[in-house]
């Protein structure tokens, strides 16, 4: 049998991508209790013992200057700022894209507009954002719709594009006004779109979180990560940038089923 | 004046590529009119024309002797080869989303009464279309041929004054086809429709129709083949059994 056809079954498959997580895990503890038998007082390659211990006093004990579960504060701080970033993008994508996607002229208008933002990188674009919205929340928020709406937009306006012209016309013989066709036609099969397209922006979304938290802030997983590596401290590290790849495959996973349940049409097989 | 559709002296033209030229036609209610010709010879822009997607350079285009508007409406009913379908409704809302349209432009969605008074209707027009049991299903988990029965169903829903049909069952299988001649027949003399429709098929044409149009060029110059257009050389009206019982269709011919 050649190898192209050779199709791992379920089980199989899950065992497959578990071996090399665990390779992984595996190659670090090996790697750093070598390094701690040379040097007990290693800080590259914590322990497991020692970022358990580590955590333990961000996640169990309150801070004993502002009396926060340090842990519990970051996530909930980060989680905001990106739920309102991805929560105002995914719905500004979804109007404009919509609109975009549909009406010629509003495309001829405003596309090449989304186009020019999009080739913008928005961490250039960090220091206006400061000076206009100042150090707080806002800017943060701003840096991430920023830097995903523009793809998101571009994305989801071609799928409503790319529709088949010949289900609008049919749309259109059976009466359809162009709010009809938008509400009824066009929105529907977009938003398993959106919500890949949201997919997608997960990463890209956690780049600028990270980013804005790193520059100017004072509570954030990213701002947590970089506060620390100030005093090598890998055995808080390592954990907070564990817990964020959790988070994102949470919220990946979400996603998907959403999409899956809302939208079985979409997920059928062809 | 009797004709349901006519054309007058119809030019269409991209540029200066000449698609269509001099197309005098009228059609009369009733009729089964069956487009044929090589590819390339304007029958698609015919259709095009005749349901709207666009416009002629000149002439006229008139339904019930008023001047078409170059978009679709509702009085005009079309199945595509492909695509005529909407992926993400079932049959029954397929169907049902004609009736929507008109009756709410709002919300594009019935309520109550009116949504079931509507349903019913939807239903009864699948249960013509032989897809009484398929009202649940999406057009992906449909075949070929069930998804044309449907886009059949979804415009015949809205009463159009003529169906207009692009290769309708191009895509489909031999035995499948010879099911839709039938249906179509059936539907043809049971709703009085007026049918235009464009195939590669020669024998569907002349086992359909009740009217054969071939498109083709008339004059060729072969240093600038684009700027004479097709027009329709063959116009051969067809003595077709609109008696014969139960929808069968002539199989000699078929």
């Amino acid at each position: 049998m050649r190898w192209v056809n050779v199709r791992p079954r379920r089980g199989t498959a899950l065992l497959l991508g578990a071996v090399p997580l665990l390779l992984l895990v595996l190659v670090y503890l090996f790697a750093s209790a070598s390094r701690h038998a040379i040097n007990p007082a290693d800080k590259i390659l914590p322990t497991a013992e020692a970022m358990v211990t580590a955590m333990r006093g961000l996640v169990l004990a309150p801070d004993t200057m502002t009396g926060r579960y340090i842990f519990w504060a970051d996530t909930l701080a980060s989680l905001q700022r990106l739920g309102l970033g991805l929560g105002i993008s995914t719905l500004a994508a979804l109007l404009v894209g919509l609109v975009l996607g549909l009406l010629p002229g509003v495309r001829a208008t405003l596309g090449p507009l989304v186009t020019t933002i999009a080739v913008i990188p928005p961490i250039a674009l960090l220091p206006i954002l400061f000076i206009v919205f100042g150090l707080g929340e806002t800017s943060k928020v701003m840096l991430i719709v920023i830097g995903i709406l523009p793809v998101m937009i571009r994305d989801v306006a071609g799928h409503v594009e790319a529709l088949p012209v010949e289900q609008m016309l049919k749309a259109q013989t059976l009466g359809a006004n162009s709010w009809q066709l938008a509400i009824r036609v066009a929105l529907p099969q977009m938003m398993p779109r959106l919500i890949q397209a949201l997919r997608l922006a997960l990463g890209p979304a956690w780049v600028f979180l990270i980013s804005a938290e790193a520059i100017a802030s004072d509570i954030g997983l990213g701002y947590r990560i970089f506060l620390v590596r100030r005093y090598l401290s890998m055995e808080i590290i390592l954990p907070y940038v564990a817990w964020i790849a959790l988070l994102a495959i949470g919220m990946d996973w979400a996603l998907r089923v959403i999409s899956r349940r809302g939208f079985p049409w979409a997920h059928a097989a062809r | 004046m009797t004709a349901l559709l006519s054309l007058r002296n119809v030019w269409v033209e991209y540029g200066d590529k000449v698609v269509l030229e001099r197309v005098d036609l009228d059609i009369a209610p009733g009729s089964f009119l069956s487009i044929v010709g090589p590819s390339g010879a304007g029958k698609s822009t015919f259709l095009r024309l005749l349901l709207g997607q666009e416009g002629p350079t000149r002439g006229q285009v008139l339904l019930d002797g008023t001047p078409l508007t170059p978009e679709c409406g509702p009085d005009r009913g079309v199945v595509f080869q492909r695509y005529s379908v909407f992926p993400h409704l079932d049959a029954r809302r397929n169907v049902l989303f004609g009736l929507e349209c008109g009756a709410a432009p709002l919300t594009a969605r019935l309520f109550g009464r009116a949504r079931r008074q509507a349903l019913e209707e939807a239903d009864a027009m699948l249960a013509a279309v032989g897809l009484a049991d398929a009202g649940s299903l999406y057009p992906t988990q449909m075949s070929g041929g069930m998804q044309q029965r449907l886009a059949i169903a979804q415009a015949l829903v809205k009463r159009p004054r003529i169906l207009l049909l692009d290769e309708p069952f191009g895509a489909l299988d031999p035995g499948i086809r010879r099911d839709m001649h039938v249906l179509i027949t059936r539907l043809w003399r049971e709703h009085a429709l007026t049918i235009a429709m464009v195939t590669h098929d020669i024998k569907e044409a002349f086992a359909l129709g009740t009217r054969v149009l071939t498109f083709d060029k008339r004059r060729h110059d072969p240093h600038a083949p684009h700027r004479f257009g097709a027009t329709a050389v063959y116009d051969i009206a067809l003595d077709r059994r609109v008696a014969a019982k139960g929808g069968q269709i002539d199989e000699k011919a078929g």
